[in-house]
This record gives C-alpha cells, structure tokens and sequence, in this order.
C-alpha cells in the first residue's frame, strides 16, 4: 500500500515537474549546442540579463533593508494597530502581478501628478528601467519581511533589553544583537525574493513598454522570442532563469532544514 | 522599553506607504473623473463578466484539485523519511520556483498538438490548449506548492493517539479519515486552498499562453486589463483592476483569519 502511493507519487511529480524542466532542456538544446548558445550572442538578449540582475539587485537591496527595519519596529515595540500594518505587508502576496504593475504605471507614469513632477525633473519611471524596480519591488515586498517578523517574535526582547541595560545604544544594540539574530531568516528572505524577482512577468510586462536594449528584461525577452517563433533561443534563456531559480529554492530548503525557525512566506 | 519606538515607526509606515499603499490607491484614484454608473458599465461590461466568471471557475477547480493532490502528496512525503521522499519533497518547490513565463510556454509546447504529452492527447481526440480546461491545468501546476507546504508541517505533528483511539474502537479506516484526521487537517486544508486561491486568481504569466485568449471565451481577467491598457483605456483598466483588487483583500482577510485558527490549533496541542 505504502510502496503503490509512493510510485504514483514519482508519476505524478514526474509528469508535472519533471518532464517540463526535461522538455526545457531538449527545446533548448534542439538543434543542438551551437545554436542554443548563440542566443547568448545577441545582444538584446545580452542586455536583458544585465537589466534582469541590476533590477534584482536593486530590489534585494530595497526590500532587504525594508524586511530588517521592520522585523525590528513589529516585533521590538508595542504600537496600536500593529495587525493592520502587517495586513499592509502581506497585501502584495494576494494582488495580482498585473494589478500591481497597473498601480505603479497610473501612480509613476507622465499621466499622475506624481509621475508629472517626476518627469519635470528628469526622472522617468513608466517605460524605464526604474519602474520595473518598483514594480518588482512591490511584487516581491513581504518576503524578507515576513521571514524577519516571525523570527525576530519568537526571540523576544530580553536580549535587546539587556544589551540596553548595559549602557549599550539603541543602534548599537540593533547591529550588534538583533542583526545576528536575524541573520537566517535575513538570507532565507533574500533568497525567495531574489528567485522571484530574477522571474517577475506580469507586473513588468505592464511597465516595461519592451523597449529592446533598454527595458527588456529575460522574462520578457523570453516572451518576444516564443512569439518571433525562435523557440531554441526562447527555451535556453528559459533554462538559464529555471535554473537559477530553482537552485536559489533548493539552497533555501536546505538552510532551512538545517535551523528550522519561523514560519515560510513562501509554500 | 526599547527607545526609538517613534522614528522606526514612521519609517516603516513611510515606505510601506510610498511603495504599497500610494501606488495602490492611484489606481481608484485614477478614475476620480468618472460617475458611478460609467464604472459600473466599464467594471462589468458583458466581456469583463466573461472573464470574473472564467478566472474564478478556473482558480476555484484549480485550487480545490489542488486541495485533494496536495494533501494525498503531503502524507506520502511526510510518511516517508528515504531519499525518495526528499527527492519528492524538492519536486513540490519546482512550480513555485520556476519563472511564471517559463511555465507557460514549457506547459504550452509540452502540451501543445506537437508535443510530447499533447500529441498523445491528440491521438485520442483531446485537446487541452486554447481551453478553459488548459487555464485550470496552469493553474493547478502554479497553486499545487501552496497546499503541499501549508498541509505538510500539520501532518507532521498529527497526534496519532486520537486516531490509535477510533480504531480500538472499531472504527474503520474510512471512517477514521472521514471523522478523525480530516477534521484535524481542515484548517490548514483551507489555509492552502485561500492561498492557492490567492495565487491563482491573479496568475498571468504561466497561463496566458496555455490560453488562447479569445474574449468572451479564454480571457482571464489580468489579460482583459493587459488588454484594456494597450488600447489606452486606462478608467477601463482600473476598474477592472478594483474588482480584482476588492477579491485580493477579502481573500487575504480570510487567509489571515484561517491562519489564525491554524496557530490556535497548533498552540493548542
């Protein structure tokens, strides 16, 4: 009974996950090694992988810090209203990706008082390269935060209190104890909000506008190509995000197989 | 009492309102012109109901298939402590792992007339591709890893006594799943359902090539407001953008409630 649902578990799993990432793999590689990595010669394609990292890169950065300032004021402080803001931290996981590059186009774009008085003063957000970092930003908000709020809950204020209570400062305390404590579900949050950021489509399909070279990023860059009926150059920039993306998942689930502390953001 | 309390509260209200709350509400902001009557007929044009009635018919047989397959597929991995069952347990995370454009147009090719599965289903006259069916099946494949996740950690710590109890008792092993272990899983069962809901609802990437995208027929909603932008209609845009985004915040509300019962539940034991 036991080794019957175990086998139809490899056979599902086999069909629904295996199978595709095989089938990634022999599209890429259809006619054969050369064409598969000439794709990587075009620069078009050059210049989206270098958008799709400077982009990712920007938003670890932005919601990095965001997830450790506010693991720190959540879970050090007593305030009204504390389950409305995390209500407000969560709402990214429920919008869709779509709705959410809308939001960042009617409130950045040349058409909002907002995007006006930016576009006065030089600075473009609709159709560049910065809306896609917000957009993405927004996407990808809760993840280090949740991981840092439900770590940083479970181990309380003592630690900080005694630091303070030995004449330590309040920064001093927060780099000196909290950070370190923090440190894993830091990196586990990072690591979620790095996969999907390197693959974020429906937000920053509504941004972008797909200027090539310019505001293309892989995800998008893989779309133009499976619609240009180049399917070898499509599916191998599909295999190099896939990839990462899944060696970025599996080095989370063995991090946290090793410290299991607080709860997943992710499934 | 920790000081700073003031300064790192406003700071953290401040970006969350710069990068979440400012951007969301521009959207509603953005039809301030409009009269109530004008986004009625915008917000539920015949073809924007086409569409909410698709998107959740999908996402709801989608998630609720997922409900069953994920937690059959979490007792199989929990029971099983091999190199099989991890092998297992790193397949669950794939779908959630891999890029939303990625999946659709592996999903499409693999499924599609020429392909390996889809020219099988061919042969016996069946065609997934360019159908609702093909929109849930995407959408199965994307929610599946939201259940696994949310049911496992429960199953793992299922006390075992209760049901030991039933069956001294006399109670068959149908029974005891049907009044003893299920009843324990539900809240986490609903918990991975609204999140799977959550996801699938808004779902883009991996479905709208698996779609077709033909209105009135396999237009799902983000694609009508994808659709509605690149005509420049953005009042159009927006508000189907409000009624997607109404279902996202009752959707979350209810996550968190029902996570809320997971943990009391949990603490409980």
């Amino acid at each position: 009974m036991k080794r019957v649902s175990l086998v139809a578990a490899f056979l599902v799993l086999g069909v629904l996950v295996v199978l595709p990432l095989a089938s990634i793999v022999y599209e890429s590689l259809r006619l054969g090694l050369g064409p598969a990595l000439a794709t990587f010669a075009d620069p078009y394609a050059r210049d989206a992988i270098v958008l799709t990292v400077l982009v990712a890169l920007a938003t670890i950065v932005v919601n990095g810090t965001f997830g450790v300032l506010a693991g720190w004021t959540l879970t050090k402080y007593r305030f009204p209203g504390k389950a409305v803001l995390l209500t407000l931290i969560d709402l990214p996981l429920t919008v869709s990706p779509v709705v959410a590059g809308l939001a960042v186009l009617l409130c950045f774009g040349s058409r909002s008082p907002i995007g006006a008085w930016l576009q006065a003063h030089g600075v473009q957000v609709a159709f560049a390269p910065l809306g896609i970092v917000l957009a993405t930003i927004f996407v990808t908000f809760p993840y280090v935060a949740r991981e840092t709020i439900a770590l940083l809950n479970e181990t309380g204020r003592e630690l900080e209190e005694a630091a303070l209570g030995l004449g330590a400062g309040v920064w001093q305390t927060f780099v000196r104890v909290t950070l370190p404590n923090a440190r894993g579900a830091l990196l586990n949050g990072l690591l979620l909000c790095n996969a999907r950021a390197l693959g974020e489509f429906g937000a920053v399909s509504v941004i972008s506008g797909r200027i090539r070279g310019l505001t293309d990023t892989v995800p998008l860059h893989i779309e133009d190509l499976y619609n240009e009926d180049n399917l070898v150059g499509a599916f191998t920039l599909a295999a190099l995000l896939a990839v990462v993306a899944i060696a970025l998942t599996l080095t989370r689930s063995a991090l946290e197989h090793r410290e299991p502390s607080g709860t997943r953001s992710g499934p | 009492m920790i000081p700073g309390r003031g300064i790192a509260l406003a700071i953290t209200m401040l970006v969350i309102a710069i990068l979440v709350i400012v951007p969301l509400s521009s959207i509603v902001l953005s039809m301030a012109g409009i009269t109530p009557e004008h986004f009625l007929a915008v917000a539920f044009s015949p073809r924007a109901l086409a569409a909410y009635r698709l998107s959740l018919g999908t996402a709801l047989a989608a998630s609720a298939f997922d409900v069953v397959a994920g937690v059959w597929l979490a007792a199989v991995i929990a029971g099983e402590r091999s190199i099989a069952g991890r092998l297992l347990n790193a397949c669950v995370d794939v779908p959630f792992a891999v890029p939303t454009a990625v999946t659709g147009i592996t999903l499409v090719t693999l499924y599609g007339p020429h392909g390996w599965i889809g020219s099988l289903l061919a042969r016996a006259g069946i065609s997934i591709v360019y159908t609702p069916f093909g929109i849930a099946f995407a959408l199965a494949f994307v929610g599946l890893p939201f259940v696994v996740r949310t049911v496992q950690p429960v199953i793992a710590t299922l006390p075992r006594e209760f049901a030991q109890a039933a069956s001294s008792l006399g109670a068959s092993r149908a029974t005891i799943l049907r009044r003893v272990t299920l009843p324990l899983l539900a809240p986490a069962m609903l918990t991975g359902f609204a999140l799977a809901l959550a996801r699938t609802l808004g779902e883009y990437g991996s479905v709208i090539f698996i779609a077709g995208n033909v209105p009135f027929k396999t237009e799902i909603v983000p694609l009508i407001i994808v659709t509605r932008l690149e005509e420049f209609d953005y009042v159009g845009a927006a508000a189907v953008a409000t009624v997607s985004l109404v279902a996202s915040f009752l959707l979350l509300l209810a996550i968190n409630a029902f996570q809320r019962r997971l943990i009391r539940l949990r603490v409980a034991e």
